[in-house]
């Protein structure tokens, strides 16, 4: 065997490199949230949070390893659906999955996939938004040129259906993280029966964060339309 | 007498099997490369022989009807397997063990080959923990024991109730390493159905493959035989519903004597019948009467009363129940060797004591043991005066760590909970001693076919002692038959690959297909089950625990009516090339068919009480067996001639320098 | 619970001529079947009737009938080894069902497992697993240490047997959705991780295995839990999550 080469070509690697990206992703979504939380503070305050994110060349450097954070869950995630489906060519005729396993554990590529489609939506709403129009105003407090993404981000979510779509995209980003979250830590190795519970119990109370925190945002919007 | 020379090496009982080690004949590394030998069955013994021989150098083609080495039925025992390795300090010693175990089997048994088993006992578990067995340990990290019937002392060595899974897994592991070398061609799912004889020597099989129905021929320039007991022939019993004799009888048929086939063990700790749907037996490990008491009510009107079920087991006072075993048997309890549990278990009965509605039924108890051990965890967790509720329940804690899987296996079968109430038990065809007649060096009357583990006869005598399987079946395999093999290769480094289309392998694979085409068309009325029913139903109750002289004959008659009647009326849907288990199934009940007679005409023979071998008329007063050393001191070995009831016994003389002959004695 | 009364049932049985051979779901109806008898023993009630009537019995893999030699694999009612935690086929009774009661009954379903007639599948692939690495190199000398010469911690002891109760019936793979061996492998690879004896040759073992586990077409675990739930042994997950370990720093370590 060549060095390193089960390290990225064998199940168990290609499990454990989904475990990585996947904590990997959950981290940004951390960071991704408080930004958004500062949309509660104000205008100014979310403009300013944006600007930053915008500019500091650290979050700079980070977008491309995000980018490739994506990819790689991505596109190892449907490697490894394919390769599921083909592990059992001739299916059951009767099964009774639910009596041994969560349906977010087992449909983790509908949950995904739910969340990739959004993901296409959310770029073209924001970021494609933000990087390739001049469509954003701009505004200076105290000497800094803003854009004024609040505008942006809140005008958006006075539209119904967005705000529809966005809730069930951020429902089914939770059920993804309920699974995916404590199931990360069982891919990387990093599990045992004594803190089996502990992880379920963090992994449910984080991904419930994660929906409800982006989807207060959405409806509080919704419901009182910034002027 | 010409073939029977068991080849026991003179000398001191303590030197003979160093001093045959040292003089038998070695075969050179480079020179094993260029032998083959056959291993049908890879349960312990074969298993074990198996890998032992690859790694010696030898070319071993394995066979097993299953589909992995893994699931043979060694993987079933349960309760542990004996070591004189004296790690509790209670006395225990080579010479002990082999005193039990010649005492146990009632005097019937090599004393030779016994104290072989006693020496590299040892071995087995060094040989075992270096493979990575997971057997039970203490606090200190130490080889934890425990104590079987039939003996005073703690030399049993566990994994909890899964003792042989974890030892043919050994075994199993040990085979995988040579699979993955390449070194043992591994044939699962396939049945020997003859052994192939060359120049007077065994020189391969007939298999068929049990997927495709092809008949196969492999040659080699030895063949093991260790496919284990014949106790199906009794159809319900604790062996898989794949074990047969058919290996045993073929070689049988040509040439291999077949000694004492009617020492069966009747296990006294199975599960009661339930119905006449049932298929098998299953067994309670002996271990549990380590801590469970056996008792029956002492008063018929307490057994009506529990038989229809307005009084619970539970609700009896203790002065109402007789502890049978300890009441006739008080310096052994109810640790009384399988044999002599099995005849008070059904003694009581017969007497009309049954506790379940068949009337087949005692009761095995752990109330006393819940509350012996609760009170000493109570007192090792510092709970001062504890209710009798929680010394109960640390108590059942503490059973269920020793005992747990059996008591849910338990659950499984009958429905009730027995940390509750008490269990059923009754005795059932456990373990056949009988089997191919061999040499001190596991060599059959067929020169170059050996048998080994319970498929031979040599250890065990008229009874077997619990937790003695597994010892004599890896023993064989690992320790003696890779030695002992060598003695007869040594002559066959020239030989050269033998070949598979000579005259002799055309009339063997000739001889199968026609029977197997014989079968196919007798297109008769009745199931296999149907007659391997009948036969099983004669044999309990002709041959089963008590047997005379009456009853054996009518055995003999009937079952030759039977198989007169398989041979005209059996039906076997399907074909005989392709996966077909009903005619798997005919060929071995052709064979129990046979066996079965030969079993009665053997029991017949036997006027005496021996081990597992109890002849009504040969009782004491007490109803105790009574063994007869002046006439039956012997083997009785059956050379096949044609049909069952024509065999020809030839004996051989037991003798016993090292241990005096005594009546047994468990009180 | 059903009552004590006897049963009748419809049974959907994949049929399958050979492993080539398309197969299909066939019905079945037995009737008078006791609730204390076995599931097998009321498939072999079942097989009697279709030999009287002159039909090839259905063919199942089974032997001990008592839950240990991990032969008997059947899929029922959408469950390896039907209702029930932590038991075989074998052990299932038919109190677990009800009177009129239609119960499916399939193979062991995995493209590395395939249909060999009826509801027997070929489970070698599970046996290459363990050749590739599922054993302590050492020969049967008997010249090895005193078997007490190593003490061995009674919980690793404890963690090793309960990893090592496994009894290779496929059951975990048959109801994994993707068809994954890994509680299967991870339990062997705990047995020997967790012995001294087994850890010599620990990284080459774990390697290997999975090597070959992957060669085989088995799936990839998605830690559904699945397997734990439908293993008759109640084999941990928690072996799953020390093989990956191992696996990662063995694989590091190249």
């Amino acid at each position: 065997m060549s060095p390193l080469k089960g390290f990225f070509n064998s199940s168990v690697a290609r499990k454990f490199w989904m475990a990585i990206t996947g904590l990997f992703l959950i981290t940004f979504l951390l960071v991704h949230l408080g930004v958004n939380l500062v949309m509660f503070a104000g205008k100014d305050a979310f403009n300013q949070a944006t600007h930053f994110m915008a500019t500091n060349p650290l979050i700079q450097v980070m977008q491309y390893v995000l980018a490739a954070g994506f990819l790689v869950h991505i596109i190892m995630g449907i490697k490894l659906t394919m390769q599921n489906k083909a592990a059992r060519s001739v299916g059951y005729a009767y099964e009774n999955a639910a009596a041994n396993s969560s349906w977010s554990s087992r449909n983790m590529i509908i949950s995904g996939g739910l969340v990739l489609v959004f993901l296409i939506l959310h770029m073209r709403n924001f970021f494609y938004e933000m990087k390739f129009t001049e469509n954003i105003g701009t505004y200076t407090l105290d000497g800094v040129v803003l854009h004024n993404d609040f505008l942006l981000v809140s005008s958006l979510f006075t539209t119904w259906y967005y705000v529809v779509i966005y809730v069930l995209a951020f429902i089914a980003l939770g059920i993804h993280l309920n699974h995916g979250f404590q199931s990360a830590f069982q891919s990387a190795g990093w599990k045992n029966s004594n803190w089996k519970g502990l992880m379920q119990t963090v992994g449910t109370v984080f991904s419930a964060i994660i929906a409800i925190g982006f989807s207060a945002i959405a409806i509080y919007f919704f419901l009182n339309p910034a002027q | 007498m010409s073939k029977l020379d068991s080849k026991i090496p003179a000398g001191p009982i303590k030197d003979k099997w160093t001093n045959h080690k040292n003089n038998i004949n070695l075969v050179n590394p480079a020179n094993k490369r260029l032998i083959d030998v056959i291993v049908v069955g890879t349960g312990l013994a074969g298993g074990a022989a198996s890998a032992s021989l690859a790694e010696m150098g030898y070319n071993v083609k394995a066979f097993a009807y299953q589909d992995s080495p893994r699931r043979a039925h060694s993987i079933a025992a349960q309760g542990g397997i004996n070591a004189a390795k004296n790690y509790q300090n209670d006395g225990d010693s080579t010479y002990r063990l082999f005193y039990d175990t010649v005492k146990g089997g009632d005097y019937r048994a090599r004393e030779a080959n016994v104290y072989r088993l006693a020496e590299v006992s040892a071995s087995i578990i060094d040989q075992c923990v270096a493979q990575g067995v997971p057997f039970a340990r203490d606090y200190g990290g130490l080889l934890d024991n425990r104590s079987f019937g039939g003996v005073l002392v703690s030399r049993t060595f566990y994994a909890k109730g899964q003792t042989g899974q974890q030892l043919l897994l050994g075994a199993y592991s040990a085979m995988n390493r040579q699979i993955a070398k390449g070194k043992i061609a591994m044939h699962n799912r396939h049945e020997m159905l003859d052994v192939v004889i060359v120049d007077g020597k065994a020189r391969g099989i007939i298999a068929r493959d049990l997927i495709t129905g092809k008949i196969e021929r492999h040659s080699a320039h030895a063949v093991v035989i260790a496919t284990g007991g014949y106790g199906n022939v009794f159809f319900l019993s604790t062996n898989a519903m794949g074990s047969n004799v058919t290996a045993a009888w073929k070689i049988h048929k040509k040439g291999a004597y077949f000694a004492n086939p009617c020492y069966t063990q009747i296990h006294p700790t199975c599960i009661p019948r339930s119905g006449d749907h049932q298929s098998k037996l299953t067994l309670m490990s002996e271990s549990l009467r380590n801590d469970g008491r056996i008792w029956v009510p002492k008063h018929k009107k307490d057994v009506d009363a529990i038989r229809n079920g307005t009084l619970k087991p539970t609700q009896l006072a203790e002065a109402d129940r007789d502890y049978y075993l300890e009441r006739r048997y008080p310096a052994f309890g109810n640790l009384v060797p399988r044999d002599v549990a099995s005849r008070a278990a059904k003694e009581r009965c017969d007497a009309g004591f049954g506790v379940n509605a068949t009337g087949e039924a005692v009761y095995l108890d752990f109330a006393a043991a819940f509350v012996r051990y609760g009170k000493e965890k109570a007192h090792v967790s510092g709970l001062h005066n504890p209710s009798e509720e929680k010394i109960l329940e640390l108590g059942r804690e503490v059973i269920k760590s020793k005992y747990g899987n059996l008591f849910q296996m338990y659950e499984k079968i009958v429905d009730e909970n027995p940390y509750m109430t008490p269990m059923m038990i009754y005795p059932a065809v456990h373990y056949t001693m009988g089997g191919i007649w061999v040499d001190y060096n596991l060599q059959t009357t067929i020169p170059g076919c050996y048998a080994a583990g319970e498929a031979n006869f040599s250890d065990h005598g008229a009874n077997r002692l619990g937790a003695s399987a597994l010892m004599q079946g890896l023993a064989d395999g690992y320790f003696v038959l890779p030695y002992t093999i060598g003695d007869y290769l040594a002559n066959e480094i020239r030989t050269g690959t033998i070949p598979t289309d000579s005259p002799e392998f055309d009339a063997a694979e000739k001889n199968v297909t026609d029977t197997i085409n014989k079968m196919m068309n007798i297109k008769g009325t009745k199931s296999v089950d149907h007659f391997h029913k009948r036969l099983g139903k004669i044999m309990w109750d002709n041959v089963g625990m008590a047997r005379n002289v009456e009853g054996l004959k009518e055995a003999m008659a009937e079952i030759k009516s039977i198989r007169e009647e398989f041979w005209k009326d059996v039906k076997i849907p399907g074909t005989a090339n392709s996966m077909n288990a009903e005619l798997e199934k005919a060929g071995r009940v052709a064979d129990f068919l046979e066996l079965g007679e030969l079993f009665a005409k053997d029991a017949l023979d036997r006027n005496e009480s021996c081990g597992g071998h109890f002849r009504e008329e040969s009782q004491t007063e007490e109803g105790e067996a009574l063994r007869n050393d002046k006439d039956y001191a012997y083997v009785s070995a059956w050379e096949y001639k044609g049909e069952p009831a024509d065999a020809v016994l030839h004996k051989e003389e037991l003798e016993f320098n090292d241990i005096e002959l005594k009546q047994r004695s468990y009180k | 619970m059903s009552s004590n009364k006897d049963m009748d049932l419809l049974l959907k049985i994949w049929r399958q001529a050979d492993a080539n051979s398309k197969g299909e779901l066939v019905d079945y109806n037995v009737t008078g079947i006791s609730p204390d008898s076995s599931f097998l023993e009321m498939l072999d009630v079942l097989n009697e009737q279709l030999v009287e009537k002159g039909q090839e019995p259905v063919v199942f893999d089974h032997d001990c009938r008592e839950g240990i030699c991990g032969m008997c694999s059947l899929f029922i009612n959408g469950e390896a080894h039907g209702p029930g935690d932590q038991i075989t086929t074998c052990q299932l009774h038919m109190r677990s069902f009800n009177d009129g009661d239609t119960i499916y009954i399939e193979p062991f379903r995995a493209t590395a497992m395939p249909v060999i007639k009826d509801l027997v599948v070929d489970r070698s692939s599970m046996d290459k697993i363990q050749q590739a690495g599922g054993y302590v190199s050492v020969n049967t000398s008997g010249n090895t240490q005193d078997a007490n010469a190593l003490p061995i911690p009674k919980a690793d002891a404890d963690a090793a047997f309960d990893a090592a109760t496994c009894i290779g019936c496929g059951a975990c793979i048959a109801t994994c959705k993707n068809a994954s061996a890994m509680l299967f492998l991870s339990a062997k690879v705990s047995q020997f991780a967790l012995l001294p004896q087994g850890k010599v040759e620990a990284a080459d073992r774990v390697k290997n295995m999975v090597r070959v586990m992957d060669e085989e077409g088995f799936g990839n675990c998605t830690n559904t839990g699945a397997c734990e739930v439908e293993c008759p042994k109640g084999i941990s997950l928690d072996n799953i999550a020390r093989m990956n370990r191992e696996y990662l720093s063995a694989s590091l370590a190249d």
